[in-house]
């Protein structure tokens, strides 16, 4: 549905893109997951046919964007990271008027209006005004906005970024049925737990190109153990000394669980320790007379997976 | 059948349009009004006593002077506001054009569609005037219908070269300077009140090259017969340069800002 060759976007100087290849199979949920300034928006407006390519190829639905961008956004849904309803308008005006952008005649519009406010729960809302409504009703509204064209392909760029939990979980739910009625999703996050629970497959972008690529959980099993055990420490507990650890006093503390798990990791407020069996470690670490702050036994994620392939977290 | 897409656009901006018109054509109808009872009447009473004054207007009353000029400058006024802070919106507040871009319309069909409602908005405005215009003895005259579309065109004159500036700002800090600096000298000295010829010798070439001059002479031609053909093809055709270089600007500024 999407074939991506060697796809690169500058501005100026600026390498937004530098390089990827991927490919999206029709039905498929794939997604691009990274850190602010990854280069995930940019491949987004490239595929959305509202930015130019700078070197590569490009190919959905087998046109090429640069000659047949009308057509391809014809047959495309678009959910852009921050909402562009009309919010004079109402809501159901603001679902026709999108529709007419598409051509689709005004007593069809109101028809398929009509069916997708129902589906993203909005029905009752219909002949309000956009304005006052919720971040994640406007969310729900964009997502009802951008399939009005019935598009075999949807675009979501950051779908749940500033809502609240019970909301992104609704709008989970509704793109979640989305993908069973077979609409192809495409979608960027920088949330792990978004990524796991609506992508088949997914690449892992940093810095502009693609660093991993398959699955979530074969992500996982590939770059991360089954279960990570956090660990707070008070690092001058761990050796003995009152407050105020040193960078030596570090080295004492990381030796005292030296050799703990397959690996670990040191982040400024706690050290992640990467095993099969997560409460094993857990003994091993009261065993060497370590008496943690704090402890947490998890199962691995997508975080994980990035900081080990970046040696940075997702959001600073 | 296929609605062309320029015309999508335009049946979107009168969506938008139908939340706001009351309060458009109230403005466009009683500020000219106001200022036909103030200056026409008001201080064109003044005027008309005084012969010479009326020579120097081509011996015609104040009012009948004034009242056709506001046909272009209410045009300009209404199209000119349009053009700032709603355009900006559509790239950077509300985003309505980026949404639009992502359809099949593209930057030049937004563009153009922009242009053609523009001209419409500008249409009803002046349409109301002109109805004021009708309940005068000095102004009820046919040429009103030769009026209204050249006021129309003067509106576009302004409407399409501040829509592209608009189009490539990121705030509307300069916006109030484009009304206090641009808009609002022209309307003051721009031949509306009295005729450019009493403006010192120096700034009346600053108001030939402006659009409203033109404009001006054009609707007041119209309405009470007092241009020469030679003049109207002039006119006529500076107001016809200053849309066709502002819509090409729009179309190139939109494609910039919405594809880049």
């Amino acid at each position: 549905m999407i074939c991506a060759r060697a796809l690169r976007k500058e501005f100026g100087d600026f390498v937004a893109v530098d390089g990827i290849d991927f490919d999206v199979a029709p039905g498929e949920s794939f997604g691009f997951l990274g850190p602010n300034g990854a280069g995930k928006t940019s491949t987004m407006r490239m595929i959305g046919c509202v930015s130019p390519i700078t070197a590569g190829t490009l190919r959905t639905f087998g046109l090429d964007p640069s000659t047949d961008g009308a057509a391809i956004r014809a047959r495309m849904g678009v959910v852009p990271q921050a909402d562009q309803l009309d919010s004079e308008l109402t809501v159901v005006e603001n679902l026709v008027i999108y529709g007419r952008y598409f051509d689709i005649p005004r007593a069809e519009c109101r028809r398929r209006a009509a069916e997708l406010l129902d589906f993203v729960q909005l029905a009752e809302r219909a002949n309000e005004r956009v304005d006052p409504l919720s971040g994640g009703m406007k969310r729900r509204l964009t997502i009802a906005r951008s399939l009005m064209s019935e598009p075999d392909l949807l675009l979501l760029d950051e779908p749940t970024t500033g809502l609240d939990p019970q909301a992104r979980h609704i709008l989970w739910d509704r793109l979640y049925r989305l993908k069973q009625r077979g609409v192809t999703l495409v979608l960027t996050t920088h949330y792990m737990d978004e990524a796991e629970q609506l992508c088949d497959r997914l690449v892992v972008m940093d810095g502009g190109r693609i660093v991993a690529e398959g699955s979530p959980r074969g992500l996982i099993d590939e770059h991360a153990t089954r279960e990570v055990l956090e660990l707070r420490l008070h690092r001058a507990e761990v050796i003995g000394v009152a407050d105020g650890a040193t960078a030596a006093e570090d080295e004492s503390a990381l030796t005292a669980i030296d050799g703990i798990g397959d690996r670990q990791e040191v982040l400024p407020d706690r050290i992640l320790i990467y095993a099969h069996d997560g409460e094993a470690a857990l003994a091993e670490v009261h065993r060497r007379g370590i008496e943690p702050v704090g402890s947490l036994v998890r199962r691995s994620s997508l975080e994980d997976v990035f900081l080990r392939l970046t040696g940075r977290t997702l959001i600073d | 059948m296929t609605t062309p897409t320029t015309i999508r656009v335009w049946e979107s901006e009168y969506a938008v349009y139908r939340k706001v018109w009351k309060s458009h054509v109230l403005l466009a109808f009683v500020q000219p009004l106001l200022y036909l009872l103030g200056m026409g009447l008001g201080v064109g009473a003044l005027i008309d006593v005084n012969a010479d004054s009326t020579s120097t207007l081509g011996g015609i009353s104040y009012f009948a002077f004034l009242a056709p000029a506001l046909l272009a400058t209410t045009a300009m006024m209404s199209a000119g506001q349009a053009s700032l802070w709603q355009v900006l919106d559509g790239f950077f507040w509300g985003n309505r054009y980026r949404a639009m871009a992502a359809t099949p319309l593209t930057p030049g069909d937004i563009a153009t569609g922009l242009a053609m409602w523009h001209a419409t908005r500008t249409a009803i405005g002046v349409s109301g005037v002109a109805a004021v215009l009708v309940l005068f003895d000095d102004t009820r005259s046919w040429g009103l219908l030769v009026a209204v579309p050249v006021a129309v065109l003067t509106g576009l004159a302004f409407a399409l070269p501040i829509t592209a500036w608009s189009s490539t700002r990121h705030g509307d800090g300069s916006f109030p300077t484009v009304i206090r600096f641009g808009l609002l000298p022209m309307f003051l000295f721009g031949g509306a009140f009295f005729p450019i010829d009493e403006l010192p010798v120096w700034l009346q070439p600053v108001a030939h090259v402006t659009p409203l001059w033109h404009g001006i002479e054009l609707c007041r031609g119209a309405v009470i017969d007092s241009v020469s053909p030679g003049n109207v093809a002039v006119h006529v055709l500076v107001l016809v340069a200053y849309v066709a270089v502002g819509w090409v600007a729009c179309r190139i500024a939109f494609a910039r800002r919405l594809a880049p």
